[in-house]
Formats: C-alpha cells, structure tokens, sequence
C-alpha cells in the first residue's frame, strides 16, 4: 500500500479553502445573533474614577459586575481581569461591553461612553520595572573558573522589539448561550484554553461549556491565549442579552488590544580562548511582557534555555527576568522568547568570530554542540543532534565562502546563523499536560479526535498521515473532527511546536492499539460486525527525561530541531534599504511527515523571520501602538519576497511519531541574526532589529 | 439594483454606498469573499469587476451595477480560476487558506505562460502570513503552465 | 469598521453638464470616483463628509488623447489605464512609472489621476511626477473652464485653488524637453506609502519635485538652478536641503527624508548624464 508518510498528499481541507466554501468565524450566523463592542483605555495608567453609558435600551451594557465568577482570565497568574475594575495599567484595557442587534449601531460607540481617569505617571522601562513576573537562573559548572580559563572577553548588548503576528484573518468569537451552558465558536489555536477560562469566569460545570473552533485564518501564538479573553467578553454579553453575541475585531482594535511578541534587552559576557573556543557564557535576558503576566514566564523559560544557542560550554550562567511595563500585554509568537536570545548570541557570535579574526564557519565549527554533548541546562544530546551537519550543507548550498570572498568590499554581504529549538512544552510540562488524543472506529476507516486545531500548518492533514500509515489503511479512510471540546480529548494546545512530535504520537499509539484490535480485518469488516470502538492514549514522557523547575536543569526538552540559515542581502548605498537576495534555509526535524508542508514551515517562519529583522515594526507612542493599520505595520508583500533555497535533513528522534520531531517555530529562529551578521559582513554594525533604512544610515561603520 | 455575480443576475437591495464586500457576504450570501483589513491593503476582499481585480472593501456596489463580478465562488467556472484552486491545493499555496480566495482571484487575469515578474506583479496587492510567497508562486506556475525554473523547488537533502 | 452608509448619500448624474450643475447648486457634494483614498477615509472615520457625487462612469472625464503636442489625461482615468497607455509610455514614461508603483493591481485597477491630485497627500505618488513635468490642471464648472499651472494648484497642506463648485477635468503635460528621471523610496516594493519621492528632468532645463518632505509636493527651483548652471553637486544638495522640511513621522525620519534626498538628487544626476 502506498504509504502517506512522507509523501504529499492532498491536504484534507485543500478543497473546501480554494473554493471559499470553508467557514471561518465570521462566516457564521446564528438566530437572534447580535454584536458586540468593547470600550477600552485611553490611558496606560490610571484609576477608573466614573463611568457613564448614554444609551437606550436597545442597547446591551455590561462591566465587571456581570461577570458570576472570578474576575479574571484564567491561564497562568490570576492577575489580569477580564474586564477592569477600579484601574487600568495599559492603553485599550477592556472595561466595558456593549452589544446591539445592529453592527452599524456599535460603530464609534466610544464616543458614547465617559470614563474618568485620575492618571498616574506610566513605565515603558523594563529597567526601571518594579514588578519582575519570573525570574529564572541557569547555572551550569562554574562561570569565574570559565572566565579564568579565557584568552579574552567579548561583551554585548542585543535588542529585539515586539514583533506582531499579523495573522490576515484578525480574532473573532461567537458566544451561544443555552440553558445553564455556554458554547462559544472562535478563531482559535487552544479550544481547552478557552473552556478553561470560560469554565473559571462563568462558574459552569465544565460539561457545560463547549469550545468549538472555527477554520482559521492563522494564529502563529497570536490566538493562544487572545481567543479566551475574548470568548469571556462575548459570553457575558450573551448571557447578559440571552442572545448569541458575535464578536470580530476590526484590523486597528486587533493591532491595539491583543499580544505581541516580547520585546527584549540581552546582554552577553562570552569567555574564549585565543583559538575560538568558548570558555564562559554569562548572559543576561530581560523581556518586556506588557501590563500582566499572561504567559511571560514561559516565553522567558524558553528564550533563556535557548540563550546559549547551539553551542557546548563547560561554564553557563544565565539570569532572566520578566519585568511589566504599562503596555499591552505581550505574549505567544512563533518561537516564544528562542528568536529573541538566539538572536543575540547568534549576532554575539558573530562579533567574536570578528574581534577573534576567526572565519564565522569556522567558529561555529569549534564550538557546536556534538552528540554526547550536554547543552546550558545539563541535558546530554544523542545521535540526533545536527547542529554541524546543518551548517555544513547550508555554507556549500550557499557557496558562503565563495560569496564572501567575491563581495567583500561591495553593497552586498552574506551572514548566517546557528540555531536550535526544542520541540514540545519545557522540562515537566508536557507531563503536566497529560495530553490524551482518540481514534474512533468508523464504518469506512477511522476518525481522529484531538483539541489540536488546524490553523494553515496541516494538522489534519498529517495526523491523518500518520494514522493512515500506523493503522494500515488509506488516507483517503481517515477523518479528522472538528476540534470541539463537546467531543474531543485535551490534547494539550497547539504551540510549542508539539503538535505532531507529542501529539501525533498519541495517535500513532492509538493507530497501533486499534490495529491490535482489530486483528486482519478491516475497519469497515470490523465495524460491520462488532460496530465502533474508541481508542484513547495519554502522553507518556519518553524514559529517562529528567527536569528540575527549582534549579532549572536537566532535560529540557525531549527532541530539538536544528537549523541553519544564510542570508545574502544588497544594501542600497542611495536609500539605505537592504534587500535579501536569497536565504538559504537548512532544518533538521526528525521526518518530514509530508514534505510540502514542511517545507511550507520553513518558508512561512523564515519569511516572518526577515519581516522581524528587516521591516516590522510597532512604533509606541505613549504606551499606543502608533502606527495600527496594516498600511503602516509593513510585512513583506509578493514583491519583497525574497527567493529563499530550503534543505531538509532527517535525523530520526526515537519518540517522535516515525521519527519525527517539531517543525513549526524554529524556522522564525534563523532569518533575524543572519541578516545583521550579513549586513556586518557589508559593513554595518547594528545590534539591534529591526535594521530598518534609517537605522543602517545611521549605523556606525565597520 | 441589479447585481450580475458569478453569472448570476440578482435584484439586490442596498444603500449605493455599501461596500460591495459587505453586499457580497450579507446580502448575496457569498461568504468566500474575506474581509482582512478594510483599507484595501491586503486584498483578502480581491473580485473581479469585468475582468479586473477590485478590493471590495473600497468599492461602493453602485459601482459594481452592470457589471459582471467573479467572486471565488464562481472562480472554478473559468479554467484559469479552476486550474489555480487544484494548483493551491496540490503545491502548497494555501495554508490556512483565508488570503486564498483573493490571490486565486488577483492570478485569475494572468495569461498562460506568465513569467514570475508578471505574476509578482498581479499579486503585489496580495498579503499572505503563513507561506512567505514561494508556493504561491510555484502554484500560480503550474496553473498557468509557466516554464519551471531551475531555483523554484526546495529539495530533500 | 465600516462607515455608517445609511446616513450619507450618492447622487449619480449622467453627464459632466449635469454633475457641475448639482454642485453649483450644492457646493458641499465631496467628488468621488475611484474610492481608493475616500473608502480608506470612510474606514477610518477620518472622512468627515456625508453627501457625495459620483464621477466615476462619466466619459467626458476620461481617457487619454493628444491634442497639438499636449497630453490630456482624464480625471478619472486609473492607474492601470495610465500604465498600459502607448501615448503616456512614449511622452511621459515617468508618470507610467510611477502609476505602476501605486498600492497594487487592485488599487491601480480604480484610482484615477484625477482623484491622486484632488486628494492632493503630501505623499500622493503622481504629484512630483505632475510638478516635474509642467503639468496643467484643467478645472471646469457651471461658469466656465480655467487651466492652472500645476506648481501654482497647490496653497498648503491638503488645500489647492480649487473650488467647491469645480471639477478637475483634466490633467494636461506638454512635450517634455529631456530625459525623465523617477524614483519613489517607500516602506516597501509594493502597497507602500512613499518616504520620499522625487522626479526630475534634464534637459535643456532642470527641473526636480520631491514629495514627502513637505506638506505640499516641492518644486526644488534652487537645486534646479545649481544644476542647471553647471554647479558642483555638493552645492546642488546644499541648495535642496534649504527648500525641504521633513519630518519625523511613523513612517521614517526626517534626517533620513533630507540625507536620501541628497542621494536620489545625485543619482538623477549620474543616471541622467
């Protein structure tokens, strides 16, 4: 039989979305359906000392007293309110809703809404923050004896800004009460965070809370955890009208209100012999994440286990801390804290290998980490770790040296970068997720019941590979449900690159369980003569994986994926623009499941990855995003594609589903360090993104 | 007013002002056409007008009275229209697919053979997240038969 | 969110003769043809009219012909139009340029010349292309036609000579004398707002307009003049610098607008020699 894995089959929603007949949120309509606005700050800070809503009855009005349970947005700390109380800490906190059977009747509702603000003095500083989210230290052999051991020292210091995910179908919930029950449908990536939250706020049994997701027009972490806050404001509406209640932000409240990816301060004091080895990585990490916690400890757990990059040193001290500012809150993005330290130890690095007159290949040849090695946390790497195979096949496809010695002197400069990242949650997280995926007999082969959601990256699609393939049946034979949380198992979000290492695991395990079962017959011999059955698994961490949170060491991750990028770019000597000429990108992820897809990862994450470097930029004034309107937040357009040669390698991991390991993140790891380490190769000495026009004029000269 | 869409003629009621995009998904019950931005920035809303490729958030449907419009619904009955919708499905232009609709309407107007320049050209107006553009391009390629290029394909090492 | 349409109104006439005759009668009527820029504004709530005048399906006030050496080009001719046009290609290719600049092919498809003038942005893409070239405007009302000299149209920020009672029928560009020289710097290749803008011509005069560095389009006569006089480059950007005024905005800075000025002026100078 022709095997799925690994072949490019048709994409299970290929059709519907080509035709338009697939449905995303706003496509929905519900009897006695009406809409809902939200009034938001003006004000980064300060109390709320009086409201007044001027409107007639027609008009549904709720605050914070509407809301039955607790009042906040359950996720990790209980410190942000679904809907403000008695102050604000950042500009378009949600205070107040308004609901109208009309759409055209919720259009500048602001303007009949007063809230008085006594303001107090706002901090953008991360600095001069007093009010740290996490803090975590990385402690690994002994950082004065790997500085005494050093030839020389190199420090600096790397700046990333928030970065907006931009996904081009913004949020969007609808709300249907029912009696003593509450479902909400959604633009959404995690349907159980959602319940939760909705469960926690409404004071519902859980099996009266239902979560279903809609097709979805992106998410890259910008729908992991905005959908719950905005499913809680579109349910206390419903409940308060009795009526469903649709809610779809308009491009500029999306850009304003919901989260971006943290901005971030790295500093780096690096130990190295005269011959390039690294003795003494002491590295310091400070994230911006907005006016509440959300999820900004984990993105700072992530961004400082990835802050030595992929490189052995025997003497790591890390110290990260998450600070507020009065700023909308920021949180998940592709990558989630890995490309804001990769980044600057990647640019680090680079700089060393200058200062050092060692050839950047060559450094990152001294000191990549090998199997057998054990990275900052102590984890000890096996047989698949790649970081030199990817290197090496990305600087001959791209003929680097070659390249580097033909335009040196000229407008154009070549750069690459090193880069690693783990698949799947951190340390215990994934066993405290306890995911559970299920696989249903059908008549005509089998239904795949996960809470993992499709949201573009093919999550139906491969999970039905890798059923079709452990079960033995055609793919054709495989339907994957609507990720609704009325019939699907928690299968744990869909982040973290997990979904088909973690979860596609689980199903191939319930693949192999149901084949069991069900012998030498069919499945639709099977089921004609005993009728469906379900198989359910629940995650089992792979033996031997130890982690400790108190002192943040051990085996962080199960699996890494391993990448490689170039980047040769021309500066205009006229205008100061840098335009990629080509990237060449190399990941190794285990197996590609369906290699176009993959590839379509790459693509996807690596062109994010020059937007965050070369163009996207939220410009803040006075704690507001300035420039909320896709006419000024600037994302690569077909023109400005940059023609990018993509490399696959596949080392199998033991535990992935066929060997497979992540795919989705590491991509956006890449792009950003290997264009400043290119345009450093032209001359310009930047350590901060993005590397707009005006900053490379300014730039000092190398 | 009457409304001729996707070959259909239809007796439409709105305010001349209405954006065609609104007149299409609510009152002619086209939902196929996506609203991404409104400022006509990222062509999520692309139909034809006769032809052309409109942003139908900045298009009042007085406008579009007469006229023959294509919405992605009546895409499959050209044969370009049908040949890109297999092409995104099969090379990997569609993603999440909710820019699909207005780039498969936006390369409609291409003629076969049309070169990499051109077909940069007709989609300029066209903002993706999830591909970064190469299998868009490399599907309006095969739609429209234009010769392979050696550098187009990512390739297993 | 889009505007509240119910409230506003749309008369449509048949003719040119019937449109300056209902806004001779209600000056307030705000022209639409295209939409390009008014929808944008209606969106964003920044669009304070309510009464409109359709202008968009009037021929009188379209296509593109030649009459005695001079180019006449429909108000609301689009961009697209403009681009594929033989007659603009040969005699203005900079304006050909810079339309194909313009947004994407969606927006080219509907904004017209017409409408980029009347909108009259310190950024609109034809603008230093139209001051380049010697352009005219012809404005037509009830009373009358008149033709103001491009330079002289525009008297501050977003506000020209024209009246409400008038329509821009035409824009008009004699022969050229020169080479023609355009070059629009924006935040990106495509959909992008100009940072900078400058076209020029060298022939047996100079003349240089910028956009963006000023709330109105800059007809840089001083440059123009160093240039023409066979003055030393260095001294022509001296001279650009005093006539410009940009600022810091979302988009860029105004050290960045004043330095690429300086460089696009000398590299329409080296490109043009």
């Amino acid at each position: 039989m022709a095997r799925a894995v690994g072949s490019n089959v048709r994409r299970k929603d290929g059709d519907a979305k080509v035709t338009g007949a697939a449905k995303y949120i706003d496509d929905l309509t519900f009897p006695g359906m009406i809409y809902g606005a939200t009034i938001r700050s003006t004000v980064p800070s300060a109390r709320i000392i009086g409201r007044r809503v001027d409107l007639p009855p027609e008009f549904t009005v709720a605050d914070h007293r509407d809301i039955l349970g607790p009042n906040y947005v359950a996720l990790i700390d209980p410190d942000q309110p679904c809907l403000a109380v008695d102050h604000v800490r950042h500009v378009a906190e949600p205070i107040l809703l308004i609901g109208h059977a009309h759409k055209h009747a919720l259009i500048d509702i602001h303007k009949r809404v007063t809230i008085d603000y006594q303001t107090s003095t706002p901090n953008y500083d991360v600095e001069l923050s007093d009010l740290c989210f996490k803090k975590i230290s990385i402690d690994k052999g002994d950082i004065d004896l790997g500085f005494r051991n050093a030839d020389f020292v190199v420090g600096g210091e790397y700046r990333t800004a928030h970065q907006e995910q931009l996904y081009i179908e913004t949020n969007g919930v609808i709300a249907v009460p029912g009696d003593g029950q509450m479902t909400v449908y959604g633009s959404l990536q995690c349907p159980y965070y959602v319940h939760k939250a909705l469960v926690v706020l409404l004071k519902l049994p859980p099996d009266r809370v239902r979560v279903v997701q809609a097709e979805t027009g992106g998410g890259f972490g910008g729908k992991e955890e905005y959908p719950s806050i905005l499913a809680c404001h579109a349910a206390i509406l419903a409940l308060k009208s009795g009526r469903p209640v649709k809610m779809i932000y308009d491009r500029v409240e999306d850009l304003l209100a919901t989260t971006k990816r943290h901005p971030s301060i790295v500093r780096h004091r690096t130990g190295l012999t005269r011959d390039g080895r690294i003795t003494a990585m002491d590295i310091e990490v400070l994230m911006d994440g907005g006016a509440y916690a959300t999820l900004s400890a984990v993105v700072l757990s992530r961004g400082v286990i990835h802050a030595a990059g992929p490189y052995r040193c025997d003497h790591v001290r890390i110290r990260g801390r998450a600070m507020m500012t009065h700023t909308p809150p920021n949180c998940a993005f592709r990558g989630f804290g890995a490309p804001q330290t990769q980044f600057a130890v990647e640019a680090h690095i680079d700089r060393i290998a200058g200062q050092l007159r060692i050839d950047p290949v060559r450094m990152r040849e001294i000191n990549a980490l090998r199997p057998g090695d054990s990275t900052a946390t102590g984890q000890k790497l096996g047989n698949d770790t790649s970081a030199l195979p990817v290197l090496r096949a990305a600087v001959k496809r791209s003929q680097f040296h070659k390249k580097r010695k033909q335009w040196a002197g000229s407008n154009r400069g070549i750069g690459l970068s090193l880069f690693l990242h783990g698949s799947g949650f951190t340390g215990g997280g994934e066993v405290r997720l306890a995911s559970k995926a299920a696989l249903e007999l059908t008549a005509r082969g089998a239904r795949i019941l996960v809470a993992s959601t499709e949201i573009g990256q093919g999550t139906r699609t491969m999970h039905a590979q890798i059923v079709a393939d452990a079960l033995g049946v055609p793919y054709d034979s495989i339907d994957v449900n609507d990720a609704d949380t009325a019939f699907v198992p928690d299968s744990g979000p869909t982040v973290a690159s997990r979904t088909c290492m973690i979860v596609g695991k689980l199903l191939e395990r319930c693949a192999r369980g149901m084949r069991t079962r069900i012998g030498k017959l069919t499945p639709a011999q099977y089921f004609k003569k005993h009728g469906p059955f379900t198989v359910t698994e629940e995650y089992e961490p792979p033996p031997g994986l130890l982690w400790d949170d108190n002192s943040y060491a051990g085996d962080a991750y199960g699996s890494y994926a391993w990448g490689c990028n170039v980047v040769e770019l021309e500066v205009d000597p006229v205008t100061f623009e840098v335009t990629p000429i080509k990237v060449t990108a190399v990941a190794e992820i285990g197996k590609a499941i369906h290699p176009m897809m993959a590839i379509g990862q790459i693509e996807g994450g690596t062109a994010q990855g020059l937007g965050y470097a070369l163009t996207e930029e939220v410009v803040m004034k006075d704690g507001r995003m300035a420039n909320a309107t896709l006419t000024n937040y600037i994302i690569p357009t077909p023109q400005d594609a940059a023609p990018m040669d993509i490399g696959i390698l596949e080392s199998p991991y033991r535990h992935g589903p066929f060997g497979a390991k992540g795919v989705g993140e590491m991509p956006i790891d890449g792009p950003a360090p290997a264009v400043i380490n290119a345009l450093r190769n032209c001359g310009f000495d930047l350590r901060s993104i993005p590397a707009t026009p005006e900053r490379v004029m300014k730039a000092p000269r190398i | 007013m009457k409304l001729t869409v996707n070959g259909k003629t239809r007796n439409v009621k709105a305010h001349p002002m209405k954006r065609l995009l609104d007149v299409l998904r609510e009152d002619c019950g086209l939902t196929g056409t996506k609203e991404g931005c409104g400022e006509g920035e990222c062509g999520a809303c692309t139909v034809l007008i006769d032809g052309v490729a409109v942003d139908a958030c900045i298009v009042p449907v007085a406008h579009a009275e007469g006229c023959r419009v294509i919405t992605i619904e009546g895409a499959t009955a050209t044969r370009t229209g049908k040949a890109l919708q297999n092409a995104f499905v099969v090379h990997g232009g569609a993603q999440c697919g909710i820019c699909t609709p207005g780039m498969i309407l936006a390369a409609t107007p291409l003629k076969t053979g049309a070169s990499l320049a051109e077909i940069k050209v007709a989609l300029a107006g066209n903002l993706c997240r999830c591909t970064g553009y190469p299998a868009i391009f490399r599907s309006v390629e095969s739609a429209l038969k234009t010769p392979r290029r050696k550098s187009s394909r990512a390739r297993h090492l | 969110m889009p505007a509240i349409f119910e409230k506003m109104s749309l008369v449509r006439p048949r003719s040119l003769t019937a449109a300056l005759s209902l806004l001779t009668s209600d000056p307030t009527l705000t022209p639409i043809a295209g939409c390009t820029d008014v929808y944008v504004g209606l969106h964003f709530g920044t669009m304070p009219h309510k009464r409109f005048i359709d202008l968009w399906r009037l021929k009188e006030l379209h296509g593109i012909s030649v009459d005695r050496d001079v180019l006449r080009i429909g108000a609301t001719t689009t961009y697209a139009e403009i681009i594929a046009s033989k007659l603009v290609q040969k005699r203005v290719p900079m304006l050909a340029a810079a339309a194909g600049e313009v947004g994407g092919a969606q927006i080219q498809n509907r904004g017209t010349l017409g409408g980029n003038v009347a909108n009259a942005s310190p950024a609109g893409d034809t603008l230093p292309v139209l001051a380049a070239a010697g352009a005219r405007v012809v404005l037509r009302s009830h009373a009358g036609t008149r033709t103001v000299p491009f330079d002289a149209f525009y008297t501050g920020y977003r506000t020209s000579v024209r009246k409400p009672e008038e329509l821009i029928t035409a824009i008009e560009i004699p022969r050229i004398d020169g080479r023609q020289w355009w070059r629009k710097v924006g935040t990106r290749r495509a959909q992008a707002i100009s940072k900078i803008m400058m076209a020029a011509v060298r022939g047996k005069d100079v003349r240089i307009a910028i956009g963006s560095v000023a709330p109105t389009v800059v007809l840089a006569k001083q440059a123009a003049a160093v240039l023409s006089r066979g003055g030393a480059i260095a001294e022509a950007r001296a001279a650009l610098l005093a006539e410009i005024a940009p600022i810091d905005d979302i988009r860029s800075t105004g050290a960045y607008r004043a330095a690429v000025a300086g460089n696009l002026l000398e590299e329409f100078w080296t490109v043009t020699k």
